[in-house]
């Protein structure tokens, strides 16, 4: 598959701040050794270098639809970044110290643009909610955001004063209901002779956990699932 | 640059934001216009031909700017390189309009700007901050700093 990789490269270099970058080891394959990378995550690309000053990364990770896992290494500090099929690759990657592989941890499960847009749907939801001075959702779509760089809302709410903290709006059940796509959006059937679109869309694979539940549960759920990893490790290590 | 190809595979083939034939010509020269079916999913604009289950190609979409191309077209274009253009035909100046707006909120970097806006707005009329409740207000990349021109 054709990619543009120069356009990658260049994005894994720009000078807008990062979203987390350091030295982490990284496994070959299976039975390989393990290469200290510099990495840079930006955005769901997770790129690695050489060295901290190449200009070019050896390789990405493209981190759409993986989980991340601790994992019991003969390496310290090693973790997992793991995809789902029968033949996909686990990258085991592995920190200089604790405090750098919960880091790691943290940022990589929270990277992929499925997270980023469920958490901006959440927010838009919430928004509209309080500037409709209730906690009901809104009854439709927010206007779509203007289409330029800085992502500024069309100020067409009437202003309303806010309502004394009203919560999170209820979530609305499984697949959040009128997804608040941009204006125009996907599932709009056209006539003539291209396919039509797919049905509207949802957030992640079919079996995937992220289609079912309200996201703050879905939250809830990864935290307790890192937290319980995270002290099962911790016992391991104590034992000798 | 090394990348894992059959992980972007299977994005391709997980439920699009948009998808449609259109016309499709690459920005080297003298490149000829082809019929592709082409899907927005996440971040990347996979291109298929048109009776083929694996993409052709996978542009990133970051770092770059929509333009339109008369009379129903639009181009992609990379900050890095503005004059390498890829080419879009469309049917009709309304699916060229709904493919644009599309491709502009497509990126991470867009999707990051919006939720960094909400989430101060949400601050500024209730007094709280709508990340706490996720245990994310303070993570780096989603500070107010991280608005940049």
């Amino acid at each position: 598959m054709k990619l543009n990789e120069r356009s990658l490269a260049f994005y894994a270099t720009c000078d807008t701040p990062v979203d987390n970058s350091g030295f982490l080891y990284k496994k070959g394959g299976r039975h390989a050794a393990y290469h200290r990378r510099w990495f840079v995550l930006r955005g769901n690309m997770l790129f690695y270098f050489e060295d901290r000053a190449s200009r070019e990364p050896v390789g990405v990770i493209i981190l759409e639809g993986c989980t991340v896992e601790l994992v019991e290494a003969a390496e310290e500090f090693a973790f997992a970044v793991r995809f789902a099929g029968a033949r996909a690759r686990t990258y085991v990657l592995a920190a200089e110290n604790q405090a750098a592989m919960e880091g790691w941890v943290k940022a990589l499960s929270r990277a992929s643009f499925d997270y980023l847009r469920l958490v901006v749907r959440e927010l838009e939801q919430q928004l509209a909610a309080v500037r409709a001075g209730d906690c009901a959702p809104p009854p439709r779509r927010p206007p779509a955001l203007a289409p330029k760089e800085n992502g500024c809302a069309c100020a067409v709410w009437s202003a309303e004063p806010p309502a004394p903290g009203p919560g999170p709006a209820p979530a609305p059940g499984p697949a959040p209901g009128p997804a608040p796509a941009p204006a125009g959006a996907a599932s709009r059937s056209r006539p003539g002779p291209p396919p039509p679109l797919p049905p509207r869309r949802r957030v992640s694979e079919p079996n995937g956990p992220l289609h079912a539940a309200s996201f703050v549960r879905l939250h809830q759920q990864y935290g307790q699932e890192v937290r319980a990893l995270r002290s099962r490790w911790l016992r391991s290590r104590a034992q000798p | 640059m090394r990348y894992n190809e059959k992980e972007l595979q299977a994005l391709s083939r997980q439920p699009a934001e948009l998808a449609a034939e259109l016309g499709m010509r690459g920005p080297k020269k003298g490149s000829v216009l082809k019929r592709r079916l082409v899907k927005l999913v996440v971040n990347f604009l996979f291109y298929f031909r048109t009776d083929e289950a694996e993409p052709v190609g996978a542009l990133l979409l970051e770092r770059c700017r929509i333009s339109q191309e008369e009379p129903s077209g639009f181009s992609i274009c990379f900050m890095e390189d503005p004059e390498r253009k890829y080419h879009f035909e469309c049917c009709s100046e309304e699916q060229c309009q709904e493919w644009m707006g599309a491709l502009r909120r497509a990126s991470y970097e867009f999707m990051r700007r919006s939720l960094i806006f909400y989430r101060n707005e949400i601050q500024k009329m209730t007094g709280k901050d709508p990340l706490e409740q996720f245990g994310i207000s303070e993570e780096a990349r989603f500070q107010l700093g991280g608005l940049k021109a």
